[in-house]
């Protein structure tokens, strides 16, 4: 096999993975950047995926075909904002440690979400298969590009590449407008922001809610393109591996893409390797745990210093210094 | 000041039983809105554990491995530090209780069975070290660094067992009987459940947690370090060692958890591809127990009762078992809240005006 067909297989590969991890880590980034924590990312990525299996199902029955995974991830971006709110109002008015907010948002989130399939489905542990997922294509007339189109352009999803150009729409909305200035404002330093008449509490509800519309939209994604049923294993560490790669990313938008994409790339090696010449040589064990172990070297600080927000984790206290 | 002391120990025993109220008051709504029967839903669990030896035997079995997680973060706790690392650190230990068990057959009972209960807790240790040493000397926030560590446990135990420990049915091998905790004794008096003498080790584990913490200088430095970094500094501790030992401390207690499960309960550890759920489920432990020795006890014991009784609503009155993981999030988020319900409470009772 020649390195060029290896590339023909990974990079859409990696891409197809990739693509949760980019919403899902995007919605992290919002979320930190307004100064609350957020581990509830699994969590979110749980609800997403559950409620798009049961949203194309439902869709699907009512005869709206292909559209039923579209208009399912908008559905379940919704129902991801809507559960958020438990972690906003925990986390910022009742003010309780983020990490254990975050912790029980997990629980309750794997809970709620098997209990509801199986009071759903007569007591059966996942969903039905949906029918119309979104399928690999190859994209028309980019896939025509010599060498460059059989790589990045045939048999991918639309979703890739609007994960990709949502992480550009973030960095703007975060870098380039009032709104941005203000959440990143709340998230380094609450007090200041407060004096100059911006509210602490709107700004980080916002935040916290568009994490959670991310995530879900993240979850369900991952379901429509890559595992079509919904049950206990689908969502397996996936919102964990989104905050890795936030954090890879040092909390910037294009950054935590680009991590996402990374970490797409290994999962896709550990599934693609063994086709691979010389790879196949390779422990798959190497790929699986490559994420978290780089992750844990760059927030050792021996490749630039991973900063979070500073005034992440902490919850703000009008008149408390 | 006495009336002061009062007014806190109230408020401490307070906020955990209204939380446990609340949860279950919400769990019985969920399940009404779901068509359920919640009194016979909750009848079932207490009749269960508490009149049926089997349930019963199962309930204590359960708690055993659920303290010694409990304990494990309620310690990082004392220290300041949020140890989510428990799930990972139970898992190495497992694997390595085991391991050592099967290695070493033939060593005598009395060599063999407390080998592999340290060497649990050692690895278990060791895979809390790491975290603590990142954050004592990167500032690496041991949040991050023990959740990477979760799923780098979860990977490398299970190629570990594919590559050098398989027997059919994806698992390791049975360990030997000379390093097993089972006991037909109490397999008999409980009509067969697989409660076994680990829970003579939390029993010790919860002593010793007292004891490192309230009755010696190394525990009062690490509560000290808990309470406020930068006094203890300045009282010339060194907190960059304390915080390393906590958490290696912490991760022995999980790595225990991890052995009482290979050695008690299972007798091998299977190629698992999702984490167990109890080191997850300890952090609602030690947070419910307001991460006292004591209060580490009965909360395990009250998420055990609900999760082996759990099994028993399942099939009695119909509502899935998950209903319980509802309600322990749920009793989370009411201890999360404290500050509110303290507020409320003390709105209600009418002191909050002066």
């Amino acid at each position: 096999m020649s390195f060029y067909e290896v590339l023909t297989i990974i990079i859409p590969s990696t891409l197809l993975t990739a693509a949760p991890l980019i919403f899902t880590s995007l919605g992290g980034v919002f979320s930190e950047k307004s100064g609350v924590v957020n581990i509830g990312l699994e969590g979110l990525m749980w609800v997403g995926a559950f409620t798009g299996a049961v949203a194309t199902l439902t869709l699907e029955h009512a005869g709206m075909g292909q559209a039923s995974p579209w208009i399912a991830i908008l559905i379940a971006g919704v129902a991801g904002g809507i559960f958020s709110l438990i972690h906003a109002v925990v986390s910022i008015s009742f003010r309780a440690d983020q990490t254990v907010s975050g912790v029980a948002l997990n629980f309750l989130a794997s809970g709620l979400t098997i209990y509801l399939v199986k009071m759903i489905y007569n007591g059966q542990g996942q969903t039905p298969y949906i029918t119309n997922n979104i399928d690999k294509i190859s994209i028309p007339v980019l896939h025509n590009i010599p060498i460059i189109g059989p790589i990045f352009f045939q048999q991918v999803t639309y979703t890739s590449y609007i994960a990709i150009l949502a992480s550009f729409a973030v960095w703007y909305l975060l870098f380039k407008t009032p709104f941005g200035l203000r959440l990143r404002a709340v998230g380094e330093h609450p007090a200041a922001a407060d004096t100059l008449g911006i509210s602490v509490i709107k700004m980080r509800y916002i935040g916290v809610i568009l994490s959670g519309v991310f995530g879900g939209i993240g979850g369900a994604v991952y379901l429509v393109t890559i595992t079509s049923n919904f049950n206990i294993s689908t969502i397996a560490g996936q919102g964990f591996l989104a905050l890795a790669a936030m954090i890879f990313g040092k909390w910037h938008p294009i950054g935590a893409m680009l991590g996402s994409l990374f970490f797409g790339f290994a999962q896709a090696l550990s599934i693609t390797s063994q086709q691979i010449p010389y790879l196949d040589r390779l422990p798959s064990v190497i790929m699986l745990i490559a994420p978290y172990v780089l992750t844990l070297i760059v927030l050792t600080g021996f490749v630039g210093r991973a900063e979070a927000p500073k005034a992440d984790g902490v919850p703000y206290i009008k008149g408390q210094r | 000041m006495s009336g002061l002391l009062k007014k806190v120990n109230w408020m401490t025993l307070v906020v955990p039983l209204v939380s446990v109220f609340l949860g279950l008051l919400c769990g019985a709504l969920i399940m009404l809105a779901g068509g359920y029967n919640p009194l016979l839903a909750y009848g079932s669990i207490i009749q269960s554990i508490f009149l049926q030896p089997y349930y019963a035997g199962e309930t204590i079995r359960a708690m055993i491995p659920l303290v010694l997680a409990g304990l494990a973060v309620a310690f990082a706790f004392r220290t300041g530090l949020f140890n989510i690392g428990v799930e990972g650190q139970l898992m190495a230990g497992w694997l390595a209780s085991v391991a050592c068990a099967i290695e070493l057959d033939g060593l005598p009972r009395i060599i063999l069975l407390p080998l592999s209960i340290i060497a649990g807790a050692v690895v278990g240790g060791l895979w809390g070290y790491l975290p603590g040493l990142l954050k004592a000397r990167f500032k690496v926030h041991e949040v991050i660094s023990t959740i990477m560590m979760n799923y780098i446990s979860l990977y490398a135990t299970a190629y570990i067992i594919k590559n050098f420990l398989y027997t059919e049915g994806e698992r390791t091998p049975t360990i030997p009987a000379s390093a097993s905790l089972a006991s037909n004794f109490l397999a008999n008096i409980t009509q067969g459940s697989r409660l076994h003498w680990g829970f003579i080790v939390a029993i010790i584990g919860v002593i010793l947690m007292w004891l490192i913490l309230w009755k010696t200088t190394m525990g009062y430095e690490l509560r000290s370090v808990g309470f406020s970094p930068d006094a203890s500094k300045y009282a010339g501790m060194n907190v960059g060692r304390n915080i390393i030992l906590s958490m290696a401390i912490s991760g022995a207690f999980a790595g225990l958890a991890g052995a009482m499960e290979g050695l008690g309960t299972y007798q091998y550890m299977t190629i698992n591809s999702a984490f167990t759920g109890i080191g997850f489920n300890g952090i609602a432990v030690a947070l419910l127990g307001m991460n006292t020795p004591v209060g580490v006890v009965l909360a395990a014991a009250l998420f055990a009762g609900l999760q082996t009784g759990g099994l028993t609503m399942q099939s009695v009155a119909g509502v899935p078992v998950e209903l319980i993981q509802i309600v322990i999030a749920l009793i989370i988020f009411f201890i999360g809240s404290s500050y509110v319900i303290k507020w409320a409470l003390l709105r209600f009772s009418g002191r909050g005006r002066n």
